[in-house]
This record gives C-alpha cells, sequence and structure tokens, in this order.
C-alpha cells in the first residue's frame, strides 16, 4: 500500500486530494459529506470581502431609505440583534461546526481586494478553529486604472496583516496574472506565506447573444486550464519554502498526479465533486493509490516534482525532457515570446 | 440612596414602555398610531432576551386588534400576571367593554395610552384626548402626563397606584406631542424600579388570581336584586386612589427628587385668572403664566394630573381664593354637551364647594377647546385665554388656536410670544423625507443633548404623503431642561435641504431676526441670491437674516454620497449656528459618524468624513442686497384653472397654509371633491419616464403597472394630431387592421415619482440598444414642453369604452384610470390594482376602504386620488374603520339592492307613462359584459330624460334612485391587517352572506402603514415588527378558507407574475353574482426590496411556488366542471431564491441562521405541500367541491 500521507502548510493530510472553496463548503453536512467522501481536507467557502461589505451597506440601506418619511411609519423593520455582521458571524458558526464534525483540516478561506478587515476577520477564523487560512486575493479585472506595482504590493500587505494577526498557516491564492508571476510568488514566499495556491479563477462575465445581455457566466473548470498551474508549480518546487496547491482542472486521479509530477504538494478541487458528487474524492484517492501501486511508488513523496524544473538548474539553459523543453519547442514553433 | 441619574434622550412612547416593560410580565400589543412604538420596542427588548426587574423576560404577544388585546389582558390578569397593554384613539375604544370588566374586578392593570383624536368627520392620527375621554367612565383612573419626563416618570406611578389600590389605571400622554418627541430626560434604574415596586403587592395580586387550587367564580351573571349594591362596594377603593397616588408620587419623589402632585397649580399664589388644564398643554400654559406674572400679570394655571377618580378635594385646595375668574381647556369635542368633560368636573368641584362652604365665591367658569388633532397651542394661545378672562365678558365657551368665522367662538390670538429662557436656541429644517434630515436632526439632538449641562428637544412634523414627503425639524437646545411642547416659532437658524421646498412654501415663518438662514442650492455662490423667489428675498432683508448656502447635493455626490445631504447639512449646520465651538462639534460629527456607520464599514465611514470635510471648505455665506431683485415668486400651488374649492382650500393646505383657513372654508361632514391630486403637480423625482416610440409595441405593459397612473395611453384617428405641439410625440397604431391612427404613451412628467416599474414590466430591447427599453428613466428637463403636451392629449377624446377589448391588457390601457397621481410610496405594490379597479369598474363602483395604507394615499387630505371622468362619473370611495370595512361595504350592497329593488318597483308602476318598450328593455337587460353596462347606461339616459316631463309622487322617487338601474359595483378594499386579522371575522361574515360584494385584499404581508407589523398573513421566517425574532406561524390561506364555502368567487393574483390572469380575476370576479374575494401580491417597502424590482419579487414569489396563482369560480362548477383553477406552473425556483433579496428575510439570516434555516425548510416543505394538495384539488371533479347552496337549494 502506498503512503498517500501528504504536508501541507504544515499540516498532515491523509492524502493530497483537497476541496478547495466552492458551493460544497457552504454548509456543516456538505463538509462532512467531503471528508466523508475521502479528502484529505476542506477549504471552506470563500467569505467575498465585497460581499461582505456589500451585503451590509445594501442591507441598511433598504432599512433606512423609507425611514423619516410617514409620521406612522418612521422606522420599517424592528432591530434584530446582530443584523450588522451576519454573514461574517454565520461564517465563523459554520466553520467553527465544521471543525468539530469532521477529522480533516478545515481551511478557512477569504475573498478581497482591499485592505478591509482581513486581520480582524482572520483572526476569528483561527478562534473558530480553523486550521489554516486561505487568502485569496481576488482583483476584478475592468479597472484599467490600477498601477501593477500596487496590486503586487496590495497582495504582501495582505499577507503581512493576516500573518500578524495569526499563528496558524496561512496560504495565499492568486491569479496568474502578473507581468513576472515567478517573481511574485518568490516575494510571497519571502514575506512568509505558508502555502501559495495556483491558480484562482476570474469570473469571466458571459455574452448572451439572444438576449444581448451580460451573464455571470460561472462555469466549473476543465483539465486543460490545469496547464498553466501546473506549469507554475513545476517551476516554482524546490524554489520556494512555502505549499504549493494546485487547484484548477482536475477532473480525474490522472488530472491529479500530473499536478504532483509537477511538484504540488495538495491538489485541489471543486470542480470535479460538484459535477461527480462528493464521493468522487474517494474515486480520485483510489485512482492516485492504483497509479502509485501500478508503478512502484512507495508514497506520494516520492512522485512528487519528479517533473518539476530542477532547483539547482538554470532554468534557460535546461534541455532535457520536460516543461521547459516543451516551452523550447513551442516557441520555435510559435515564435519566441521574448523576441 | 440611587446611584447617580442616567440621562437619555428619548421619545415619550419609549420613555413609557421603558417602565411599563420593566414592571409587567406580559405585554398584549396591536399597532396603532401613535403608539405602535411602545408595543414594537416591547416585542424588540422581549425578542432580545431582556429581562423586567425581577429577572424574567416578559412575554409579548401580538393580537388581532385592540379588543383582543383587551381581552388577552384580562384574561391574564386573572391568571395573575401583571399585565399591561398599548394603545390609542380608535384602538382604546375596541378596549372599553373590557375596560369595564377589567375595573369592576378590581383587577391592577395600566393601559398606556398615547392620546389621540378620533375618527369623525375625517381619521387623525394626531394627538388630543377623544379617546381617553371616551373611557373615563369605564372605572379606570386616569393618570395625565404632560411630557416626555413625565411619561416616563408617571407610568411608574401608575403602576404602583394599581397594584396597591387595585384600581387599574389608564396612563395617557399626548400622542405626538409628547409621544413621538424627544427630550432629554433622567432614566429610573432598575433598582429605582424594585425599590418602588413592592413585591408584595405583586404576590397579593398573583394570589387573587383564579387558581383551581382555591377555586372560586368571578364574573357572574347579577340580577335586579344585588347587581346595584354589587356595584357600590368599589366606592371605598376609589376613595383611596388619590392617596395611594399621591403617596407613590412622593415615593418617588423621595428616591429621585422629582415630585409631583394629583394636581399643581402654578404661577402667582394670590392669582386672579386660573387656567385649569391636563397634558402637554399645562407645560406651555405654566411657562406662559411665568412669563406674564414677570411682565406684572397676576395668573396662575392648575395642572390636573389624576383625572378620575376626580380630585376634588385636591382641586379645590389647590386653587388660590383669589381667583375669580377661571378657563378650563380641555382638548377634546362632545357636539351636543353642555361643555366638555373636564369643564363641567371643575364647574361641578367649584359650585359644590361653594355650597358646602368649602370655599367663599364662586368663580366664574369658562370653557374652552384647544389642541384637537396635534392643533399647536403656543404661549400665544394661552395669553389670549388669559385676555378672555380679563374681558368685561368673557365669552362662556370658546375655542383658541383656530378661527371660527361661523360660529365666532374662537378667541383672537395675538403676535408671537416668545417665552424661551435665555441661552435656549431654536432651530429649523426642511427637508425631503428620502434625505435623511430627520435622521440627522435627531443625531444632532443626540449630540448636542449628550454634553453635561446641554438640553434638547426634538419635534418633527411630516407632511400627508408617503413620497416625496416635506418634513419640518424642529429643535431646541439649552442649558436648562426644555418644557416647550410647540413648535419653534422664533428660529435663529432655518436650513432649507431641497429648492423644490423654498419654491413652494414660505420657509421664513418660524425665523428670528437676525437669525440665519442656509440653504441648499444648486448653484455657484454669486447665483444664489438671484434664483430665491422674491418673498423670500424680501423676508431675508427685512429680517436681517445671514444668508448661507452650500450645493450640498454636489458635495455630497463628489464623496460618493448620492442622494443624502444628510451629513453635509448637519455639518453646515454645526459650522456656522454656533451652537458648539466649530472644531469641537466638526469632531463630534465625526466621532458620531464613526457611530453610525461603522456597522458599514470603514469605506463609508471614510466617505461620510469627506462629506464633512469638503462640506466646511464648499460653504459659502451670501451677500444679501439691499433690495430684492428676484423676478419671480413662489410656485402656485395649483393651477389657475383648478376648481374654487381647489384654489380656496386645497391650496392652502398645500402650501402648509391649513392651519389659517376658518371654519366656514370646510364642509361641514367630511365630504370632499374627488380627483384633486390632478390640481397638484409635485414634480417629487429628478429622473422621470421618457418614451421612446419608435420601439415600443404598444403593448401596455407599462402603463397598467404604473403605480402613479402617469402612463396614459390614447389611440386617435391621425387627423387629432393637427395643431400637436412640436415636441408631442405619436406613433402610428401597430395593432393589425386598424390603419390611419395614431398612438400616444404620455408621460404625466410633473406626477412622475421615477420608481422604474414601467421600465422593468417593458418587453422591448429596441435595436443596438440591449441596454434600454421603450421605456426609459432620464433626468427631467424642461417642464414646460411636457406641459403643453399633456394639455394636448387630453383634447384628444378618450377612447370608447365600447370599443376597447376588455380581455387583454394591451386593450385595457384605452380605459381612463378613475385613481391617479396618488401620494403612495414611489414604486407602489398596492395602486396598481387599485388603479385596474378603477379603469374596469370605476364609473359604476363604490368603494369601502378599510383603514390603512390605502386609506391613506387614497384619502389623506389635502389630495384625492380618485377621480371622475369627463361625464362626471367616477368611483364613490369611503372609509368607515380599520375594523368593519366588509361589513361598511356590505351595507354599501344592500342600500343599492334596496334601492335598485324600489327603482325597479317604481319604474313597473310607470310602465304606460314611460314607454313599455324602455321599461321592459331595462328591467330585463343582462348587465354582466362592459357593452351590456354601456347600453343599460344609455337606457337610463333615455329613461331620465323621459322622467322630467312627468310628475308625482312614484316619479319623484323614481327619479331619485334611478341610478340604481344601472348596476353598482361595490368593492371592499384594504391590506392584510385588515383582512387576515383585525377585520378577519367581519370578512368572513360578508362572504358567507351571499351578497354581490367584491373584495380586494392587496396584501403586504405586513401592517404596512403603521410601519411593519407582522400579521396573520406574514410568511414563516420573516422578520417583522412583532415578529422581530422571525414569524414561526404559517401564513393564512384566506384562498382556500372563503373557496370552502363553495358560494365566494376567489382569486389570488400577481400583477407582477401574470398581469393577464389578474386582469381575468378582476373581470371575473365583478361579474360573478355573489360575494368574490381578490388576495392581491403587493411588494411593500416593508419587505426591504429595491422597489425598482417589486415585480420581479412578485414572479419570484410565484415561481418559488410561495404565491401560487388560482382562482376558484363556482360558475364553474355549477356548469359542471371543477370550479378550482391553478394558473401558475410548478415552482421552479426555490422558496430561499424568493427569499434572499428580501431584507425581511435576511435579517433573520443574519439574526439568527439557524432558525433561519430551520424555518425555510419548514416553508419549502409547505410550498411542497401546498402545492400537491392544489394540483390534486386541480384534477378533480365538479362534484369534488363544495356546491353554491344559493342557487342549487
Amino acid at each position: 500500500m502506498p503512503d498517500l500521507t501528504t504536508r501541507y502548510l504544515g499540516l498532515t493530510l491523509r492524502n493530497p486530494v483537497v476541496a478547495s472553496a466552492g458551493p460544497l463548503s457552504q454548509t456543516v453536512d456538505g463538509v462532512r459529506r467531503l471528508a466523508d467522501g475521502g479528502v484529505g481536507a476542506v477549504v471552506l467557502y470563500s467569505l467575498f470581502e465585497e460581499q461582505l461589505r456589500h451585503e451590509a451597506a445594501r442591507d441598511i440601506y433598504l432599512e433606512e431609505v423609507h425611514e423619516e418619511s410617514f409620521a406612522e411609519s418612521l422606522t420599517y423593520f424592528p432591530t434584530v440583534p446582530a443584523n450588522d455582521s451576519g454573514l461574517s458571524d454565520r461564517y465563523l458558526r459554520l466553520l467553527e461546526q465544521a471543525v468539530r464534525a469532521v477529522d480533516v483540516p478545515v481551511i478557512g478561506s477569504i475573498n478581497g481586494s482591499t485592505l478591509g478587515s482581513w486581520a480582524q476577520f482572520g483572526r476569528q477564523m483561527q478562534d473558530a478553529g480553523a486550521a489554516a487560512l486561505e487568502l485569496n486575493v481576488f482583483l476584478v479585472p475592468g479597472d484599467v486604472t490600477v498601477d501593477g506595482e500596487i496590486i503586487e504590493r496590495r497582495h504582501l500587505e495582505i499577507l503581512g496583516l493576516v500573518k500578524e494577526a495569526v499563528s496558524i498557516p496561512v496560504a495565499v491564492k492568486l491569479s496568474p496574472y502578473f507581468s513576472s508571476f515567478g517573481s511574485m510568488a518568490m516575494r510571497l514566499d519571502a514575506a512568509g506565506a505558508d502555502g501559495l495556491v495556483l491558480f484562482n479563477r476570474w469570473i469571466q462575465p458571459r455574452i448572451d447573444i439572444e438576449a444581448i445581455t451580460v451573464d455571470t457566466g460561472l462555469e466549473l473548470s476543465a483539465p486543460a486550464e490545469a496547464r498553466l498551474p501546473q506549469t507554475w508549480i513545476a517551476a516554482l518546487h524546490g524554489r520556494v519554502r512555502a505549499s504549493l496547491a494546485g487547484t484548477t482542472g482536475v477532473e480525474t486521479a490522472d488530472d491529479v498526479i500530473r499536478y504532483l509530477l509537477a511538484g504540488a504538494d495538495v491538489v485541489m478541487t471543486t470542480s470535479a465533486l460538484v459535477r461527480q458528487g462528493e464521493d468522487y474524492a474517494g474515486l480520485l484517492v483510489a485512482g492516485l493509490d492504483n497509479w502509485l501501486e501500478r508503478k512502484g511508488f512507495g508514497s506520494v513523496d516520492a512522485v512528487r516534482g519528479l517533473l518539476a524544473v530542477p532547483a539547482d538548474v538554470d532554468t534557460s539553459g535546461y534541455g532535457r525532457a520536460g516543461y521547459v523543453s516543451a516551452l523550447e519547442r513551442a516557441k520555435s514553433t510559435y515564435g519566441a515570446i521574448d523576441a | 440612596m440611587a446611584a447617580a441619574p442616567s440621562r437619555a434622550i428619548i421619545d415619550g412612547n419609549e420613555a413609557a414602555a421603558s417602565v411599563a416593560y420593566r414592571t409587567n410580565e406580559l405585554c398584549s400589543i396591536y399597532p396603532i398610531t401613535p403608539s405602535s412604538t411602545m408595543a414594537e420596542l416591547a416585542d424588540e427588548w422581549s425578542a432580545h432576551g431582556r429581562t423586567n426587574v425581577w429577572g424574567t423576560v416578559p412575554t409579548v404577544v401580538e393580537m388581532q386588534s385592540e379588543g383582543g388585546a383587551a381581552g388577552a389582558t384580562h384574561g391574564a390578569l386573572q391568571g395573575g400576571a401583571l399585565s399591561t397593554t398599548f394603545t390609542a384613539s380608535q384602538g382604546l375604544l375596541l378596549m372599553i367593554p373590557n375596560m369595564y370588566k377589567i375595573a369592576g374586578e378590581l383587577t391592577s392593570a395600566v393601559i398606556h395610552v398615547a392620546a389621540r383624536s378620533l375618527a369623525t368627520q375625517g381619521l387623525s392620527i394626531f394627538g388630543d384626548h377623544q379617546d381617553v375621554m371616551a373611557v373615563r367612565q369605564t372605572g379606570f383612573a386616569m393618570l395625565a402626563s404632560a411630557s416626555v419626563q413625565e411619561a416616563h416618570d408617571l407610568a411608574l406611578v401608575a403602576q404602583l397606584a394599581t397594584l396597591e389600590s387595585r384600581v387599574p389605571f389608564v396612563h395617557f400622554f399626548d400622542g405626538f406631542r409628547t409621544s413621538h418627541e424627544l427630550n432629554t430626560l433622567e432614566m429610573l434604574s432598575d433598582e429605582d424600579l424594585r425599590q418602588l415596586v413592592s413585591t408584595d403587592l405583586v404576590r397579593a395580586h398573583r394570589a387573587r388570581a383564579l387558581s383551581p387550587e382555591n377555586p372560586f367564580i368571578r364574573g357572574t351573571a347579577q340580577n335586579p336584586d344585588t347587581y346595584f349594591q354589587s356595584r357600590e362596594t368599589a366606592n371605598t377603593f376609589y376613595q383611596e386612589v388619590p392617596g395611594i397616588t399621591q403617596s407613590a408620587m412622593d415615593r418617588l419623589a423621595a428616591r429621585t427628587g422629582r415630585q409631583y402632585h394629583l394636581v399643581d397649580y402654578h404661577g402667582s399664589p394670590d392669582a386672579e385668572r386660573v387656567i385649569v388644564i391636563m397634558g402637554s398643554g399645562a407645560e406651555t400654559a405654566a411657562a406662559t403664566a411665568q412669563r406674564l406674572n414677570a411682565d406684572g400679570a397676576n395668573v396662575g394655571v392648575l395642572q390636573i394630573r389624576l383625572y378620575r377618580p376626580f380630585p376634588t378635594a385636591e382641586i379645590i385646595g389647590a386653587l388660590p381664593a383669589s381667583a375669580r375668574r377661571i378657563a378650563v381647556l380641555d382638548r377634546t369635542k362632545e357636539p351636543g354637551a353642555l361643555a366638555e368633560p373636564l369643564f363641567l368636573d371643575i364647574t361641578s368641584a367649584l359650585g359644590e364647594a361653594v355650597a358646602r362652604g368649602e370655599r367663599a365665591t364662586m368663580p366664574l367658569v369658562i370653557g374652552g377647546r384647544y389642541g384637537l388633532s396635534s392643533k399647536e397651542f403656543t404661549p400665544a394661545m394661552v395669553a389670549a385665554v388669559y385676555d378672555e378672562l380679563a374681558a368685561e365678558a368673557p365669552r362662556p365657551r370658546f375655542t383658541v388656536g383656530i378661527t371660527d368665522d361661523v360660529t365666532h367662538l374662537s378667541l383672537p390670538v395675538g403676535e408671537d410670544l416668545d417665552i424661551m429662557p435665555e441661552g435656549t436656541v431654536g432651530a429649523v429644517f426642511y427637508g425631503l423625507g428620502s434625505d435623511g434630515t430627520v435622521g440627522a436632526n435627531k443625531n444632532t439632538i443626540k449630540i448636542l443633548g449628550s454634553s453635561e449641562g446641554t438640553y434638547a428637544q426634538g419635534y418633527f412634523v411630516y407632511d400627508s404623503k408617503k413620497s416625496g414627503s416635506r418634513t419640518v425639524s424642529h429643535l431646541r437646545f439649552g442649558p436648562a431642561p426644555i418644557r416647550a411642547p410647540y413648535l419653534v416659532s422664533q428660529a435663529s437658524f432655518v436650513g432649507c435641504h431641497h429648492m423644490s421646498i423654498l419654491e413652494r412654501v414660505v420657509i421664513l415663518e418660524f425665523a428670528k431676526p437676525g437669525g440665519t438662514l442656509l440653504i441648499n442650492a444648486p448653484f455657484p455662490p454669486e447665483a444664489v441670491w438671484d434664483n430665491l423667489p422674491s418673498s423670500l428675498q424680501r423676508g431675508i432683508i427685512e429680517r436681517g437674516l445671514e444668508l448661507y448656502a452650500i450645493d450640498a447635493t454636489a458635495v455630497a455626490r463628489e464623496a460618493g454620497l448620492a442622494g443624502r445631504t444628510n451629513t453635509v447639512l448637519q455639518t453646515c449646520f454645526f459650522a456656522i449656528s454656533g451652537v458648539l465651538p466649530k472644531e469641537v462639534a466638526i469632531e463630534k460629527v465625526k466621532a458620531s459618524i464613526r457611530k453610525t456607520y461603522g456597522k458599514r464599514g470603514a469605506e463609508v465611514v471614510a466617505k461620510n468624513e469627506a462629506a464633512v470635510d469638503a462640506s466646511v471648505s464648499n460653504l459659502h455665506r451670501i451677500e444679501v442686497p439691499s433690495g430684492v431683485t428676484a423676478q419671480h415668486d413662489l410656485l402656485a400651488p395649483v393651477p389657475a384653472h383648478a376648481p374654487e374649492f381647489v384654489r380656496d382650500v386645497t391650496a392652502q393646505m398645500l402650501i402648509g397654509r391649513g392651519d389659517h383657513l376658518p371654519v366656514s372654508a370646510l364642509p361641514v361632514d367630511g365630504t370632499y371633491p374627488s380627483g384633486t391630486t390632478a390640481y397638484e403637480k409635485r414634480n417629487v423625482s429628478e429622473i422621470i419616464a421618457v418614451w421612446d416610440k419608435d420601439a415600443c409595441i404598444q403593448c401596455g405593459n407599462c402603463s397598467m403597472v404604473c403605480p402613479h397612473a402617469v402612463l396614459r395611453a390614447k389611440r386617435f384617428r391621425t387627423k387629432h394630431l393637427d395643431g400637436a405641439p412640436e415636441s408631442y410625440e405619436s406613433a402610428p397604431l401597430n395593432a393589425a387592421g386598424i390603419p390611419g391612427e395614431h398612438y400616444t404613451l404620455q408621460v404625466y412628467a410633473e406626477d412622475c415619482t421615477g420608481c422604474g416599474l414601467c421600465v422593468e414590466a417593458c418587453p422591448v430591447k429596441p435595436v443596438e440598444q440591449p441596454n434600454r427599453r421603450a421605456i426609459n428613466l432620464a433626468p427631467v428637463r424642461d417642464r414646460e414642453p411636457a406641459r403643453e403636451n399633456i394639455a394636448f392629449f387630453e383634447s384628444i377624446p378618450v377612447n370608447t369604452r365600447s370599443k376597447v377589448d376588455f380581455g387583454n391588457v394591451r386593450g385595457i390601457q384605452y380605459l381612463e384610470p378613475l385613481f391617479e397621481f396618488s401620494g403612495a410610496c414611489s414604486g407602489c405594490g398596492e395602486t396598481p390594482y387599485v388603479k385596474l379597479l378603477t379603469q374596469l369598474f370605476g364609473d359604476r363602483a363604490m368603494v369601502a376602504n378599510a383603514t390603512g395604507c390605502s386609506s391613506i394615499y387614497g384619502g389623506n387630505l389635502p389630495t384625492t386620488p380618485w377621480t371622475k371622468n369627463a361625464a362626471g362619473r367616477g368611483p364613490a370611495w369611503s372609509n368607515s374603520l380599520f375594523e368593519d370595512n366588509a361589513e361598511f361595504g356590505l351595507g354599501m350592497r344592500l342600500a343599492a339592492d334596496l334601492q335598485a329593488g324600489l327603482a325597479s318597483k317604481r319604474l313597473r308602476g310607470l310602465r304606460h307613462q314611460v314607454g313599455a318598450e324602455l321599461v321592459d328593455a331595462i328591467l330585463t337587460a343582462p348587465q354582466e359584459r362592459e357593452n351590456e353596462i354601456l347600453a343599460q347606461q344609455d337606457r337610463v339616459e333615455r329613461l331620465r330624460e323621459r322622467l322630467e316631463s312627468l310628475d308625482g309622487t312614484a316619479v319623484q322617487d323614481l327619479v331619485s334612485v334611478v341610478d340604481h338601474l344601472v348596476r353598482r359595483s361595490v368593492w371592499i378594499v384594504g391590506g392584510d391587517g385588515w383582512a387576515y386579522d383585525i377585520g378577519s371575522g367581519g370578512l368572513d361574515h360578508v362572504l358567507a352572506s351571499g351578497r354581490d360584494v367584491n373584495v380586494l385584499v392587496m396584501d403586504t404581508e405586513v401592517y404596512s402603514n403603521t410601519g411593519g407589523q407582522s400579521s396573520k398573513s406574514t410568511p414563516l421566517g420573516a422578520v417583522a415588527k412583532f415578529a422581530a425574532a422571525g414569524k414561526t406561524t404559517t401564513k393564512k390561506d384566506l384562498a382556500m378558507q372563503a373557496a370552502a364555502y363553495g358560494h365566494v368567487y376567489v382569486a389570488r393574483v400577481a400583477m407582477g407574475a401574470d398581469p393577464q390572469q389578474t386582469l381575468k380575476a378582476f373581470r371575473e370576479a365583478e361579474a360573478y353574482d355573489g360575494p368574490s374575494l381578490i388576495i392581491a401580491y403587493s411588494h411593500c417597502i416593508a419587505h426591504g426590496i429595491d422597489m425598482r424590482k417589486g415585480l420581479d419579487q412578485q414572479y419570484k414569489a410565484v415561481a418559488s411556488g410561495h404565491w401560487p396563482l388560482m382562482r376558484y369560480n363556482p360558475i364553474l362548477r355549477a356548469a359542471g366542471r371543477n370550479p378550482f383553477l391553478l394558473d401558475s406552473p410548478r415552482p421552479r425556483i426555490t422558496l430561499n431564491d424568493y427569499h434572499k433579496n428580501e431584507l425581511r428575510f435576511r435579517m433573520l439570516a443574519s439574526a439568527d441562521p439557524v432558525e433561519a434555516d430551520r424555518l425555510l425548510q419548514l416553508g419549502q416543505q409547505q410550498v411542497a405541500r401546498r402545492w400537491a394538495e392544489y394540483e390534486q384539488m386541480a384534477t378533480r371533479e365538479a362534484h369534488d367541491f363544495a356546491a353554491d347552496a344559493r342557487k342549487e337549494g
């Protein structure tokens, strides 16, 4: 029996398949089903910082907009205890209950783009029992005025704020859209990130040509999307102290294995579990187990990073089979990207 | 020793409720203005787990009516619980039967009353003593508070005295004037209450309760032999009440230092002229007497606090022997009485005292009425009363505060008398309801009043509209407690927060010479002066006012606070009024912003703080020239062509001068002309609907859903376009087979509230403009062309009803609405149904309207939206009460049937004189379809002409009822508070009666008009007032209850989900010869939704299965078919998909997510269960349903 245990963010997981932040973990039952389904850890659904602020502001607006206009009805709602911090309270309660309900680590997740109240909320998640935190620094594309340097600094500032506030490990989930992603990853690593999660997916609205409208166009990820994170994981493996998590594009056990070969410590998925059900995690793990056995590997650790770019090699001169050579081949076929 | 008292700035309702809640175990509640706040607070405190002084959380139970609340209170008292209730006006009247019982059984209890007018010639929500005077005979003791502090203290005195005396108490204070006035007071701590309320007496109260362990019988029926004597057994208890009450007041004084007496005399000890008065007016009278005496007068005031049992000895003892002339002021009216009750009591007491030698001489006593319906009672009026007492022959009866030019009872009142002590600052602010002015002022009061040594008072006046309403805030600040329960008349600061206000009303009415005026003006500083109306310029110059201006709208917008100018203008007030040093004030405003907006996040706080800083730098002092430069004056409130009554009377009310109308100007019996909203061009919105004639498909959807009837359609021969103004818009009619016609959708621009429902309802997206519709919202441009276009549109003939297709939405857009431009909330979910009713049946409709939102936007003066057509026909509308509306409407039906019967009988008798053919045609004519009705109207018109040439008693009789030969359409209209709760019994009975009435329930699932209290229609899991912890009972299925009778036509409709089904239901209901019930989903601001999405929420309510559309038509059963028609498809979204857009559901999800989930799941199960039942019913046979026994016998 190959050893499936994995270290991620300093935590020991029973296997490297992790449920990423998504709709399945919005209830305690959901978290329980994920754990029962066989995942090694659960990242709780992501609490949007904007969502928090907007929801609170909208509710207060709706409550107040008609007040003090008419003598018979100066208000329209009772004051309800704690209705000003509802969403975050709900999240913390879910986290608390989920931690009690399952025996795999539960990682809290928060999603936002401004400095906001990350630190305070991170601390509250720690108090609620989160094994670790995942910061999802999420910048909605479309603001054409923000300088790249500011965005990079924002990532580091948020990480710094949260690291200062909590003692549990902190991972940063990133988008790939940096001028030099590798450098960004290294800087976050140097700033103390305990893990890097590659990559988050922008919600890219879809245009409906019949209704001539735009909708959220939320779609589950597809295996082809895994290549970009796998490439960067391969490049970062061995160069950063932080754990590496691959997410996006995991559909079968083969995809899990690919990530591990590239150098991921854990492999995250939501799409596959949404499509196939929470029990599917067990099939992914079983597939990994079969493959390890078939290939004669004794453990996940033995596989990890086999196809990564070796840390002691200058990538520009690295010529053997692998990612870099594949990239080189692509260059010669399509023209040099740095020409 | 008591701890240092804690200061608070609260209103009278909270002051009273705070004590009532903490010293009781049960509050039985029901909403009624102006007392609702007491009940709401009790419910909230209970939901939050706040305990009374004995450590238990009082039970708060909402009842179906005040009668129910009184019954529950009575029962709880018999069960030994300390019980209270809160009410006013009609609510108190509904409690009367139980009050006799509670008093007759000598049961300790206090009812707290925010005293209010009674509905007579008109309803009034405002304050006077008519309600409490109507219960003075019940055996309840009555204690009157005159201020916010007293409402707090005497609430306790009443509680102490009732426990000790066993006589129940009504504790009352003036509605609005005290109940809604914010003032600084010293709070009684829990420890104070514990020390003062005797637990022995509480236990004694319990010991008197019913108990099977110690059984006895209470509430027997008594006979002539003993009833009388039994009634006399209570005498000794009443004799002891004054002493017990005074002792309670003394104990309160010993603990707090605040000494009250049953009666308190203020003024000169040897006064010759004395006013006797009760309630908040006593404070005004006492302060005025003090000023007059300081100026050399010799007058006094006797303030009555305990009114029942009448403290004769204390009154005779307190009245100076020197008093030769006494004026007794009653805040009530008893038509036909010798005089009002306090007068009668005082004169009797004095007469007896003189006759028995307890007083040497009988003074001359005169009686006056004042302050009805919160009419102002000012120092100048007090002085006028003293002047009258000084007259050679004072009027025996008088009124003060109005001009009575009919019976000449009113006293002349002199110039305003400013008696505020030195150092007290008055400020007045004009705002609009939506701009946050009142909220900011409440905040200002708290900022200023929280400083040690500063006292603050706030009182807020609102107008009668629910959208675009005008507010006037009256604030006072000073170094001494403020006892001035009347409006600020000498404001050293006046703020006008909207140009639209100063363009219409006189804003300097309350301005003190030498004071400051701040204007929010959308102009650069140099252009401000010339844009002010000439009379305002003159007023500024004559009063020597300093003028400041700021473009607060722009400052707020730039700070990211579009539409909310409150922070900006509040800052300006502090920056220039000098009530606090500027820097200190600014810092306090910012601190308050952090407190108020902190929960909204750092960004909102930052925006508001930025607005504060920008305010100071954008505030400009405007140089006031020496002369008037403006070429324009105030806008005319109504156009010159308005009818005389509208010009002379309505217009005065519109500009806030209604107080100055004399008695002779007003109708004697509450009868007002229809259709006066048409003359009131309110221009409440800066964005309005604009029609895109090229994109429009002329479907009529927008016109149907428009809550304000501002979208009117006409089709007409093209020749009618001759002479059209250049900007008049029309398009070729797109209906097949009707060439040569044009179509106009006219927007009544000045009446549009910019709600946007039309945009949501429009199915069109113009080519190349995917973000637009065929009707869109756009900023108002020049109003003049719109006026011309509307005038031209109105000159085109209204489409003939016989040529309109009543069967679909496209057709009915051509029917003239006879309900227009109401003051309902912008985007109201109810008014589209009311308007539809009038389009379809308005010219022969009688409407009985339950009290509530619909009676307010439908009948709250100054103007009335129910109108008439060019032929002079239109809905006849009336409101009786809240609880009796179904019965009221049934009465209308019975009268119509009687008159129709008489008309038919007389017509038959005149068959030969009139002509057999016409008579037979009239008597046998079917009158179901519109063309049949039109034909009958024609026949009756011909009959009327023929009758003109005939004579005799029978002819005269027939003429007096001839209208009834056209079938009347009787509509009973109201909300769910009425239909599901207070009027439920009556509605059930009227439906059971089998008579031909049509009931329209506009179901907002909450008491909307009184501010969102839960009704039995409120759905599971919704948060509402009185259900602060979420509603835990299922919404009543009123439709199925009614359908169970078999003879009731029932429909559940939602215009936003299926307008065609709504139309069908209205037509079927009206045509059905029997009772019909339409339950109409009405989105509401009390749901906490974006009102522009109201129709979308209606759609979701139906799509989720919360609101399944159905009809139950007894005619189908009679025809052997299934009468139950399920009109909406199976639920296709979850209940949560519907709930999540509404704050009423989200509130519980954030406050108590576990409970919210539980209730949501139960709600979802309920949806499934009910749907299954409905589906099963929809597949049954006719004989599976109850028969209409009226017809099948």
